[in-house]
């Protein structure tokens, strides 16, 4: 007898309800599993007394049947139930939840409300992105069954090592939205394997994902208050309505409840084609803002146990938002646990970003806590052990944790401090040339037991302006949001380079694009692991807007004519970008010593001035430059090139002494922001004329080759 | 339409031709042809799919069975393919594993 004969023991109904046939269920896995036959529900709360079932034909306003869990099927606190017969892809279901409404105890059960699982692998009913709600519907997320085979054809994660990514932050929609694009669906999933080329030309290894699970653009909508036709939405998506369900409406599928095999897809042949994917996931709140806001799924499964809850039952509100959920709790923890599991070994995802991740570190009344058992747990985790764990290591509440966040050997930060003291350094500001020296090397000042890897490193990300607007306006112009231009940053460390916003004055103009240039010159020689943002390698403006959260328009959508426009910039960051990956001397894993520990007569690294071997690091300087001894590469185990990079912010031509390189090599320009042409293709740099002193323009970065 | 799968087999060619909508509760009746032609070890399947109007999970899986069930040496041919349904397998990327054609002319045969 083979074991294809071995019928199962557990998989015939044993009892009947209106009808449906029914089995106890199992407790694992949580959510609705597919099983022979039938749909294993499984759901738990601590504090409800009962649970039903609900079910609706897909689309449909009303249930078409309810079922209690028999209390028979309970197993501790989850509830547990096989239900055979089911349609699986025109089947929608819920729950309701049975327990006190006593505010003050920290529940609020309502049994009129029908609950998303927040297990739910897809969420159905907002499958098209921009389509009005029916505000009458009395469930509008419905959970969904999904097959959860796939064929990967050998996919697995890239592991990438840390030093070696080129991380581009993208939104999935407002990469190929815009009309100019070309693309057949635009804003999905689908529509970025198109754009896959483009991905692979520019050269970077990772794309970092705005958040993709389902969450509500039309949360928090509001009409613009200088145009009636144009709606405000929830564009970036910072608002969870389903943690383990990818968005309905990001899938060009998402009509046919197909967004799970969608964006499978498109992570397969990303990884094909040498690219990882990082998700940013939200685990500080939930869409359910506070007791005000809507009742979707936590707040009415068990609120007592989903959120942080004040003495009295009031919301705290760390995240800003309005809710903020309960990390350290156990249950949470668990959850968060397996949610990010599931992404990990379901679809093959590369690391995760943590948004506002200081509040995974606080305790059940956001007291910080000084060893989170959440951070611990995902950091030691086996299968997220080769993931990318990315904090973004502050909150709402006042908690800022970037260089001390519990790192437990394995997380990274969004380094903001690189950010400011880069972009201080990029307008001309005087006093930062030893934040830089810091920033340059990957930040030991913040890192020093943990590596330059710990440092994602970036000038530009989703909040706040683009590069373009970074060297193009001194202050926000956020009058598109509606609130009076109150909302967003102050500290923008920004400049306009001589007049605010568009100008025709092509002096201006040009020493724009010479920032934009010096700024991602820097940024890729930097120890530690870059981070660029979506359209800032083309110049793509927000026209001065810092928080465009709720722009669904040319605002935030990538405009692919300016590939054309701007190809001198294009082509430049290429090139550094290329330039990056041929030097392992620019990606240690290891932070740099500044002194000589292969006998090669140079420092790992150096530092000079107009002078060589002679910084300036008084208060008044505005230069700085390095040489990296190749010898010294991957810590002296992998030889390169020498390289030698000086940065002049000041305003004037400045000549930069060059350091003398061993016998028989020669300087060699890969790069010059004042110049035209700007860049070499690497290994084709041309020798430097004059090899004792190299004329840096004012706000200019030269990048020279040592060989 | 109601769902139909037929097989026909010629000059080592296997037919199946699929008409109306593929969803969970036929793909079985889909398997079992798939299965026959797989059977009798033809070296390549053509699915006539102008009348199929309609495919979703369930459909898309039973296309990756037929590809998994025939074998990497056996060529899938999909022809006439209707849009919605040939968009539903290119953005879940399915089409790198078929070829899609308008027509098919039964004088191709497959090579040796």
């Amino acid at each position: 007898m083979s074991s294809s004969d071995l019928q199962r023991v557990d998989i015939n109904p044993t009892h009947t309800y209106n009808g449906f046939k029914l089995r106890p269920g199992k407790p694992l896995p949580f959510g609705a599993t597919l099983v022979p036959g039938g749909v294993n529900f499984s759901i738990y709360s601590s504090h409800a007394n009962a649970c039903t079932l609900v079910l609706f034909e897909k689309g449909q306003p009303q249930p078409y049947a309810e079922i209690p869990f028999p209390d028979g099927f309970r197993i501790g606190n989850v509830f547990a139930m096989i239900v055979f017969g089911l349609d699986y892809e025109n089947v929608e279901y819920g729950y309701r939840m049975d327990g006190s409404f006593d505010p003050a105890a920290g529940h609020r059960f309502d049994q009129t409300k029908i609950l998303l699982d927040p297990y739910a692998k897809a969420v159905g009913g907002r499958d098209v992105w921009g389509t009005p709600p029916d505000w009458n519907d009395p469930y509008q997320y419905r959970g969904r069954l999904v097959f959860d085979d796939f064929d990967w054809q050998g996919d697995r994660p890239l592991e990438i090592p840390s030093e070696a990514l080129v991380i581009y932050e993208m939104h999935v929609r407002g990469f190929t939205r815009h009309p100019s694009s070309g693309v057949k669906h635009s804003g999905t999933f689908a529509s970025i394997r198109e754009k896959i080329p483009y991905l692979k030309a520019l050269g970077i290894n990772c794309v970092e994902l705005l958040p993709i699970y389902e969450f509500d653009e039309f949360d928090g909508s509001r009409t613009d208050p200088a145009d009636p036709n144009k709606l405000l939405m929830n564009y970036w998506g910072y608002n969870t309505v389903g943690f383990f369900a990818p968005k309905s409406a990001y899938a060009a599928t998402g009509r046919l409840g197909m967004q799970v095999d969608e964006l499978k897809a498109l992570v397969k042949e990303l990884h094909s084609n040498g690219i990882e994917v990082l998700l940013d996931v939200v685990f500080n709140h939930t869409a359910e803002g506070n007791e005000q806001g809507p009742t979707i799924s936590f707040r009415g499964i068990d609120n007592k146990t989903y959120y942080m809850l004040t003495p009295e039952g009031y919301y705290w509100n760390f995240s800003g938002t309005g809710n903020t959920l309960n990390c350290n709790n156990p249950l949470v923890r668990n959850m968060v646990l397996d949610c990010l599991r599931y992404w990990a070994a379901e679809y093959h995802i590369d690391g995760f970003r943590f948004d506002l991740a200081a509040i995974l570190g606080r305790d059940p009344i956001g007291i910080p806590l000084s060893n989170p058992p959440l951070l611990e747990a995902l950091a030691y985790d086996p299968i997220l052990a080769k993931c990318e764990l990315i904090a973004e290591a502050w909150d709402a509440g006042g908690l800022y944790q970037v260089g001390s966040f519990p790192a437990y050997g394995r997380w990274a930060e969004w380094n903001g401090k690189y950010r400011d003291d880069m972009r201080r350094f990029l307008k001309g500001d005087v006093g930062l040339v030893g934040a830089v020296a810091q920033c340059i090397q990957g930040s030991p000042d913040l890192y020093a037991w943990r590596g330059p890897t710990s440092s994602i490193n970036f000038f530009c990300c989703h909040d706040g302006f683009t590069l373009a607007d970074l060297v193009s306006y001194n202050d926000k112009h956020n009058e598109a949001n509606g609130w009076g231009n109150s909302d967003g940053g102050n500290d923008n460390h920004s400049w306009n380079c001589g007049a605010e916003g568009p100008t025709d004055d092509p002096a201006i103009n040009s020493l724009r694009k010479r920032q934009i240039k010096n700024a991602f010159a820097l940024l890729l020689v930097s120890q530690g692991v870059p981070m660029f943002l979506m359209g800032d390698e083309v110049g793509h403006s927000q026209q001065g807007n810092n928080n465009t959260y709720c722009q669904d328009n040319e605002l935030n959508w990538l405009d692919w004519s300016l590939t054309e426009r701007n190809s001198d910039l294009l082509h430049f960051v290429q090139h550094c970008v290329a330039f990056r990956h041929a030097h392992p001397v620019l990606r240690n894993r290891d932070h740099l010593r500044n002194y000589d520990y292969v006998g090669s007569g140079y420092p790992d690294i150096s530092w000079h001035g107009t002078r060589a071997w002679r910084p300036d690091w008084s208060e008044g300087s505005r230069i700085i430059a390095f040489m990296l001894c190749g010898k010294h590469a991957a810590s002296g185990t992998v030889q390169d090139n020498y390289i030698y990079v000086a940065a002049n912010m000041f305003w004037d031509a400045l000549p930069f002494e060059l350091p003398g390189l061993p016998q028989g090599m020669q300087w060699h320009v890969f790069a010059n922001t004042d110049a035209t042409p700007d860049c070499f293709a690497p290994a084709s740099e041309p020798v430097l004329e004059n090899q004792q002193e190299c004329l840096v323009g004012g706000r200019s970065v030269v990048i020279l080759v040592g060989k | 339409m109601a769902f139909t799968a037929t097989l026909e087999v010629k000059n080592e060619v296997a037919f199946v031709t699929i008409t109306g909508e593929l969803d969970a509760s036929v793909a079985p009746q889909f398997r079992t042809q798939i299965e026959a032609a797989a059977a009798q070890h033809v070296k390549r399947l053509v699915l006539r799919m102008d009348d199929l109007s309609y495919m979703a999970s369930a459909g898309l899986r039973s296309l990756v069975f037929a590809k998994q069930k025939m074998g990497s040496g056996v060529d899938i041919f999909m022809v006439a393919v209707q849009e919605p349904v040939a968009e539903t397998i290119k953005m879940t990327g399915f089409d790198n594993s078929v070829i899609m054609v308008p027509s098919y002319d039964e004088a191709n045969p497959p090579s040796a």
